[in-house]
Formats: C-alpha cells, sequence, structure tokens
C-alpha cells in the first residue's frame, strides 16, 4: 500500500468513527446500533496499520490480491448488518401486532363498562 | 343449536372494508344461530364498524390494517378472554354459508374432533374456483395428505369451527398472522389436535377482489412451502414457546 493510499483509507476509517460517536452523542442513534458500525471503522484503523494481518488473512481466505479480501469482507459484514436489521424487524412487527392487538381488546373492554 | 351451547359459542369474523356485505351476512347467521357475533374491524377505511354494530354484532376496532390472520387473531384473544368454549371462524363477505355453522360445530360438541374445516369440495355445492387457485389447492392437498395421512379437500378454508384449545392455539406466537392456511393444518396435526372436513357451501361473489391477487400467489406458494418446511422442522414440541 502506497503512503497515499493509507492516509486516504486512514482518513475514511476515522471519518466512519467520528461520524458513528457524534451520532450517538446527538441521540440519534442507539449505542446498541452503533456497535456494528463502530467496528467497521475500527476495522479500517487496523488494517491500514498493521497490513500483515491483511495479508494473512488473504492466504488463508486463498484469494489472490488483498483487494479481494476487503470487499468479500466488506460485502459479507454488510449483508450480517441487514440480516440483523430483517431480525429486528421482524421482532418488532410481532410487537407492533401484539400491542395493536391489545389496544383493540382494552378498548372493547372499556367499553363494555 | 341449544341456547346453552350457544352461550359458549362465538363466531368470530375478521372485516376489512366490508360495509356493503357485513349486514347481510349477520342478518344471514341470524337466521341460523343466535349466538355471539364478534366482527373485528380491521382498520376498515368504510362504514364496515357501525354496520355491524348496527346489526347487533360485538365490533372490536384495530386501529390501523393488520391483515387477515392477526386480525383474525384478536377475535380468538378475545374469546379467550371472555371464556368461550368454541369459536366459529367465517368470513364477514357473505362467501360462507351460515347453514353448515350447526353442521360444523357438532362434531366439536361431540368432541369428535378439536377443529372442523368446511370444505366447499367435499359432496354438495358448485364451487368452481379459478383454475391456478385449484391447482394450488390440490397441490398443497396432497402435500397435506402426505404428511397428515389424512385427506384435506380444502386446504385454504377459512370456515373452521374449534374448541378451546384449539383457539389457545391460535393466540399463541406459532399462528401464523399473514396467511394462516394449509400450514395452520399441519401445525394442528403436529400438535396433536384432531381435525375433520365437513361439506359446506361457498359462494363466489361477484366483483369481489380476492385477498389473492395479482402478484400474491407467488408470494403466497412459497411462504406457504416455507411455513410448512420449518414446521416440519421444528417438530413437535418447540410451538408454544
Amino acid at each position: 500500500m502506497t503512503l497515499h493510499q493509507k492516509v486516504f483509507a486512514l482518513l475514511l476509517g476515522i471519518g466512519i468513527l467520528a461520524l458513528i460517536l457524534e451520532m450517538v452523542r446527538r441521540r440519534r442513534l442507539g449505542e446498541e446500533y452503533s456497535f456494528l458500525w463502530l467496528l467497521i471503522g475500527a476495522g479500517i484503523i487496523v488494517l491500514v496499520l498493521w497490513q500483515g494481518l491483511l495479508e494473512r488473512v488473504t492466504r488463508l481466505i486463498g484469494a489472490v490480491a488483498p483487494t479481494t479480501t476487503i470487499f468479500i469482507f466488506g460485502i459479507v459484514i454488510l449483508v450480517l448488518i441487514n440480516l440483523h436489521f430483517s431480525v429486528k424487524i421482524s421482532k418488532l412487527s410481532k410487537q407492533v401486532k401484539d400491542l395493536t392487538q391489545q389496544i383493540a381488546l382494552l378498548r372493547t373492554d372499556k367499553n363494555e363498562d | 343449536m341449544s341456547s346453552e351451547q350457544n352461550r359458549h359459542l362465538v363466531i368470530v369474523m375478521p372485516a376489512y372494508n366490508e360495509a356493503d356485505r357485513i349486514i347481510s351476512t349477520i342478518n344471514n347467521i341470524r337466521q341460523h344461530s343466535d349466538t355471539d357475533i364478534i366482527v373485528v374491524n380491521d382498520g376498515s377505511t368504510d362504514e364496515t364498524a357501525k354496520q355491524a354494530m348496527d346489526a347487533g354484532a360485538k365490533v372490536i376496532d384495530l386501529p390501523f390494517n393488520l391483515g387477515y390472520g392477526a386480525a383474525l387473531q384478536t377475535g380468538f384473544k378475545y374469546a379467550l378472554k371472555q371464556g368461550y368454549r368454541y369459536a366459529v371462524q367465517m368470513d364477514a363477505d357473505g362467501q360462507h354459508d351460515p347453514s353448515a355453522i350447526q353442521a360444523l360445530v357438532e362434531p366439536i360438541l361431540k368432541g369428535e374432533a378439536d377443529i372442523t374445516l368446511g370444505s366447499r369440495f367435499l359432496g354438495e355445492g358448485d364451487y368452481k374456483a379459478p383454475f391456478a387457485r385449484r391447482a394450488g389447492m390440490i397441490l398443497f392437498s396432497i402435500i397435506l395428505r402426505v404428511i397428515t395421512g389424512k385427506k384435506v379437500t380444502d386446504p385454504t378454508s377459512g370456515f373452521q369451527a374449534m374448541n378451546r384449545k384449539v383457539i389457545e392455539f391460535y393466540t399463541s406466537d406459532a399462528y401464523p398472522v399473514d396467511y394462516p392456511d394449509a400450514d395452520v393444518i399441519i401445525m394442528l396435526h403436529m400438535q396433536g389436535f384432531s381435525f375433520k372436513e365437513i361439506p359446506v357451501i361457498m359462494k363466489r361473489l361477484p366483483g369481489k377482489v380476492s385477498m389473492h391477487s395479482g402478484l400474491k400467489p407467488f408470494y403466497y406458494t412459497f411462504k406457504m412451502f416455507l411455513s410448512i418446511f420449518v414446521t416440519l422442522l421444528r417438530g413437535k414440541g418447540e410451538e408454544k414457546a
């Protein structure tokens, strides 16, 4: 990696970290949901500072270029984050359904009194 | 049906924008039964709730549209809370002939089955389903036959009668709240409930857009396969979680 690339990647990682932290600080993003995104920012920084790791992982999965490794893991992480959201949405939908039913039943009880 | 039995029986009817039909549906039921009728108004934007109330039904108003299964389940939750022992589930659009209520409830009262399913393809009746729908029904009939070992001629029937044990099961999280269907029959079978099909007459309603229209049949078929598959994967004991 050239110095140019390193500086860019480092700034990107730091930028992501700062953005997430700022959003948590303003309560636009819950701590619970910030975790995975912070991990991405931190991951970028770690890979820039510790190049041996990327090369080792590249050899491990049989990829030729380190860029492939980065793209594969980047996509995998995005897929997992989306899956995480789908699970959350399923849970929220069920809770909304239960609450809605509960409200309708309580209102019916109230009209009966 | 004696009035003693009727005290314990409730008819649960989910309704979404059925203002044109709900009064005649309720009046028709009244000619055959004086049991309590619960209309679950699923966030209708028309006069469904008011008309149902005027016709003498008890109305549960959902604040917004939750969908057929969830509306139905709301009615079952109410039935459970109010201590009803038996419930009949029917559609609000008048498709189900109320003269069959007695025949559906009878085996439940006698303890011959936990749940009865009204079938439009058993015995009398001249219901003609559109081809694609019919093909789907036949497919799911075969699957049900293989899994439950019983002949089910009309797995998509929304005209059912059940005892309290089944009402309890229907209020659990296991109940699919979008399109409860063939998968429910398999769940019931795996939970050890006994079911029986009873011939009923259903009318095809002119001008009525089915719940299963447009691209939905594709999604629906896929969902049903998935639902049946995971039900089988879960095996017996896990449904009540």
